[in-house]
């Protein structure tokens, strides 16, 4: 076993672990917090695949965007230092049962399918600029009409968020009485 | 590096995906869920740059789809805050359960 199997199989762990605590803790903040640390051990899996700009991309937006705006949405509605109420017993034990099954069943057909990995791989390298040139280019392995359709989408949701969250003062009293 | 196979990494990110759902089952509070969505999301993107890594190395197919996801999923959490936020607004909570007026 080599150090780099042992540091997989560590990060492996660390983003479990994490992973499992932000979906069973109780406090809501302690949830986020746990949540940033999986999303961390996901980046440094990245690192270990040697994908540094996915890594980066990861840290950017996860670590540095959705994390921060989750807890400041917690911190916006509802008060962080209160446990959440426990998950009713047969519930719990449902979704406890659904999900085992279904890593049982995903797990064997994994372990049965027989992956055909190529004879002589090329090393893998990921540069910036092929990620970059193949994301503008027309030709037959470009990405450029899916690139602007999701610049479109980031507007769309842009200007939605913007319009939902603006203050409405008649349609909020109206639901309220 | 080669001495992982792939199937580790596809065991790695099911036990993430079905953490993941398990939250998803059991949370009835929206912040929380969207947090085992985002959970989710991101071992869909471990599957995808494993099989882009181990089977085709010699394109960046896998890689791509992993930033689109990204992306998407984080104009996804932008647009649940905004309606989780407005949700509290108008009911003073983020309960699941509470907001079942569009149910019937």
């Amino acid at each position: 076993m080599s150090a780099a199997s042992i540091i997989f199989y560590i990060i492996a762990a660390f983003i479990l672990g994490t992973g499992l605590l932000a979906v069973t803790t109780r406090k809501i903040f302690r949830a986020s917090i746990w949540l940033l640390f999986s999303l961390i051990g996901i980046a440094s899996l990245y690192f270990w695949m040697q994908l540094e700009f996915l890594a980066a991309v990861q840290i950017i937006v996860y670590v540095g965007g959705i994390v921060v705006l989750i807890i400041f949405s917690i911190f916006l509605t509802i008060k962080s230092g209160e446990e959440m109420p426990k998950p009713i017993f047969k519930r719990n034990l449902f979704a406890i049962l659904a999900a085992l099954s279904g890593l049982a069943y995903t797990i064997r057909q994994i372990s049965l399918y027989k992956f055909q990995a190529p004879e002589n791989p090329a090393p893998f390298e990921l540069k910036v600029s092929d990620i970059g040139r193949q994301m503008l280019s027309t030709t037959d392995h470009g990405y450029l009409l899916p690139f602007e359709l999701i610049s479109m989408l980031l507007l769309a949701a842009m200007i939605g968020c913007i319009v939902i969250a603006l203050k409405q003062k008649d349609s909020v009293k109206t639901l309220q009485s | 590096m080669t001495d992982i196979p792939l199937t580790h990494i596809l065991f790695l990110s099911t036990a993430l995906f079905f953490i993941g759902a398990y939250g998803l089952f059991t949370r009835r509070n929206m912040i929380t869920m969207l947090m085992s969505v985002e959970l989710m999301l991101n071992s869909v993107n471990i599957n995808f740059v494993a099989f882009n890594k181990y089977l085709y190395p010699d394109k960046l197919g896998g890689v791509f789809f992993s930033i689109f996801i990204i992306t998407i999923a984080a104009a996804e959490a932008a647009v649940a805050i905004a309606i989780i936020i407005n949700l509290y607004r108008s009911h003073h909570s983020i309960d699941v359960e509470d907001a079942s007026e569009m149910k019937y």
